[in-house]
């Protein structure tokens, strides 16, 4: 209060004298109680970073989150990563089991290197026996020229993040009945297994947005509509369906078309959860003021339901997909198993899979299975991650 | 309790109808019928088929009809047990299925059985001992069930069956039983072989069962009601089951719904891969030879059981539960 205070005048009557004292200066609340640096920091923070923040503290999502992270960088440049390109074999080497990474040979430390693996076949059992010439060390190579290939199918290139050793082999999860490297295979499957979810959910989002939103906005016939959907859908078993429908798909189609076909598939049944989802939320939100404003202002349906409710929950929505991801995954592997899905030379985790058909598989060539490994890893990373979403989309609490 | 009764059955009508509608579709979808596919073999064998026997076959197996006649003729035979004709085996499927369905009953409904057998200690143990090492434990492995594609741990469990008790590998009894007429001895060696199918069907449904009871069960013990009664000094044991134990089992019941169409879809896998006499290797031998009446057979009894069944488990929680009769019947 630098200058002098005006005088204090009644409202009504300038002549009666007012005994109430005004503050004319402006008033600012946040003056008025000083909150801790942090508390404040926490009452100013928009919506999203409430949710990261309380997301964090969920150490297995974040985690989850990382892993699926490290999951699509690996689809990202699986060709680099990846030793061998897709489709070479190695003829020498079948069922040849994996070679272990050592760092020291005889004390002395000489950097990664594998032992080049002896064959012999056993002529009793008619079994292909490899053992590790432990005699000769062979160094590996890191960012190196190896075999060409073509990256995302666009441009020749050669560059491998880890090579073979000169004349020798780098089978770290060793290989196949063909002689194909296991770890290179992972990697380029990685490419198609996770992208198969993406893609399914992004179709099944679409449908069940649209669906849902509409039976939500409009009610009434088109919500009886809808729902009966929901439930004849919901009650039948997903997998048979899914099975019969890939049935149908022409083995004479080439392979992407045949991967979108099966993507396409199993974003087709799998709608109805996020559609009852985005339904029960908007039958209480078209209720609102502002959405009454918004039909006034003559918005049309399409842009009240997407532009004004459906930002309301949108992070629930990321939580249920994140958690319809896995069911997509676990699809797409059964199918290709039962050799309905895809096909060689398409090589997904599935695909990859039907080489451990059989009992046989499980007990001579165990590392055969270790696209379940991965198939594991991925589905929990999505569930966990899913599972810390829908409980940091109330960051309110 | 009569209105949600006939309300609930017109819905199931419906669902079949329109599920009859789809599976028809699904089946024709593929390019080509199986009669074009069969004379184009016997053509490529060299052997002269007249075109008088192609009208007739045509005609004999109904294909001359349109896809809309057909779908009528094909229901129709559906509701008076007339399953269609199997190009394949060249006989009525009907004589093809033979204890099939039989089988996938029993082997459905032992995985419902043991789903509910295992989740509810288990469930029970882990929202009433929330955050100890065993519900750390339980739960993890849970995700593990949830996790594995079940069709590889078919593969394991079978290969671990057969190293410890030398169970047979496949199958759902001994070879030897395989033609015999049913027995003592034969129910016995089903039952052997049975546990495998159930164990790997039901995990991820346990799992998911074991979690969502324990949640139930967790929203429920944290009620007053609850605080009230430890407070008037109700033994702890008297407490958890009489009150917030019976709100806790509704959605257990109702869950059924979610579970039977997941454990059907689980059963067609791993029989597929076990190679159990139900429907699942049928199933994947019909689509893939476009033996349409025997994979639509196959999706229709499918449909069926999780259909009924949900119909069944609605009418028990509509017994059990008086407010679900009440919501049924007021419409908005």
């Amino acid at each position: 209060m630098s200058e002098a205070n005006p005088p204090i005048v009644h409202a009504l009557d300038p002549d009666r004298p007012d005994r109430h004292f005004v503050c004319p200066e402006p008033f600012d609340p946040a003056a008025e109680e000083v909150l801790p640096p942090a508390r404040q920091r926490e009452m100013m923070a928009g919506y999203w970073r409430l949710v990261w923040w309380k997301l964090r503290r969920h150490k297995l999502a974040v985690g989850s989150g990382v892993v699926l992270i490290l999951l699509y960088l690996v689809v990202a440049f699986a060709e680099v990563l990846a030793p061998y390109p897709l489709g070479s074999r190695d003829t020498d080497h079948i069922y040849a089991p994996p070679q272990s990474v050592h760092l020291f040979h005889d004390g002395a430390f000489i950097g990664p290197y594998v032992y080049p693996l002896d064959y012999t076949l056993d002529m009793v059992r008619l079994k292909r026996e490899y053992a590790p010439d432990t005699t000769r060390p062979q160094p590996l190579r890191f960012f190196c020229a190896g075999l060409p290939y073509r990256f995302w199918g666009l441009f020749e290139a050669n560059v491998h993040l880890v090579c073979p050793p000169e004349g020798g082999t780098l089978f770290l999860l060793g290989t196949d009945r063909l002689g194909q490297d296991m770890a290179s295979r992972l990697m380029h499957g990685t490419r198609v297994s996770m992208t198969v979810g993406l893609i399914g959910i992004a179709i099944s989002f679409v449908i069940g947005v649209t669906l849902g939103g509409m039976a939500g906005y409009f009610g009434g016939w088109v919500d009886a509509v809808v729902q009966r959907m929901i439930e004849i859908l919901r009650s039948l078993p997903e997998l048979p369906l899914w099975m019969a429908l890939s049935a149908a798909v022409p083995v004479t189609w080439s392979p992407i078309v045949v991967f979108f076909c099966i993507t396409l598939i199993l974003g087709l049944i799998d709608w109805p959860g996020l559609a009852r989802a985005v339904r029960s939320k908007l039958l209480a939100l078209r209720e609102e003021d502002y959405v009454t404003a918004a039909q006034l202002i003559g918005a049309r349906p399409a842009r009240i339901i997407g532009r004004h409710l459906l930002p309301n929950f949108s992070s629930h929505l990321i939580a249920s997909v994140t958690l319809s991801i896995p069911g997509m995954i676990l699809g797409e592997t059964a199918l290709s198993f039962l050799g309905l899905g895809l096909r060689p030379p398409v090589t997904s985790w599935g695909v990859m899979l039907t080489e451990a058909q059989n009992i046989e598989a499980v007990v001579l060539y165990p590392w055969l299975m270790t696209p379940m490994l991965a198939v594991m890893v991925a589905v929990l990373a999505f569930n966990f991650l899913g599972d810390g979403l829908r409980d940091a989309a109330d960051p309110y609490d | 309790m009569g209105p949600y009764l006939i309300r609930r059955l017109g819905l199931m009508v419906l669902t079949l109808t329109v599920t009859s509608v789809l599976v028809f579709v699904i089946i024709q979808l593929p390019p080509g019928d199986y009669l074009t596919t069969y004379i184009e073999e016997l053509r490529a064998q060299g052997e002269m088929v007249p075109q008088e026997r192609i009208d007739y076959m045509r005609e004999q197996y109904g294909l001359d009809k349109t896809l809309v006649q057909q779908y009528f003729v094909w229901a129709g035979g559906l509701l008076v047990g007339d399953l269609g004709y199997s190009f394949e085996h060249d006989v009525p499927v009907e004589a093809l299925i033979g204890d099939v369905f039989i089988l996938t009953l029993v082997v459905n409904a032992a995985t419902v059985l043991f789903v509910y057998i295992v989740a509810f200690p288990i469930g029970l143990y882990t929202a009433t001992h929330r955050y100890s090492i065993g519900d750390y434990g339980l739960t993890f492995i849970g995700f593990l069930g949830l996790a594995t594609p079940n069709f590889l741990l078919a593969l394991i469990l079978l290969y671990l069956a057969n190293r410890w008790f030398g169970t047979s590998i496949g199958g759902l009894m001994d070879p030897s039983y395989l033609d015999a007429p049913w027995g003592v001895g034969k129910v016995l060696s089903v039952i052997e072989h049975l546990w495998v199918p159930v164990v790997v069907i039901g995990t991820a449904g346990t799992a998911a069962m074991i979690r969502r009871l324990r949640a139930n069960l967790l929203d429920e013990l944290n009620r007053p009601y609850v605080t009230t009664g430890r407070a008037k000094g109700l033994p702890p044991t008297r407490l958890l089951v009489k009150y917030p134990l019976r709100m806790a089992l509704n959605p257990f019941v109702a869950d059924i719904g979610n579970l039977l169409p997941q454990l059907v879809s689980g059963s067609v896998i791993v029989s597929a891969i076990m190679s159990l006499p139900t429907t699942g290797p049928l199933l994947l031998r019909a689509l893939a030879a476009q033996d349409y009446y025997v994979a639509g057979a196959m999706l229709m009894f499918l449909a069926l059981l999780t259909v009924v069944g949900q119909f069944v488990s609605d009418v028990l929680l509509a017994v059990l539960d008086p407010r679900i009769r009440l919501g049924g019947g007021l419409a908005k």
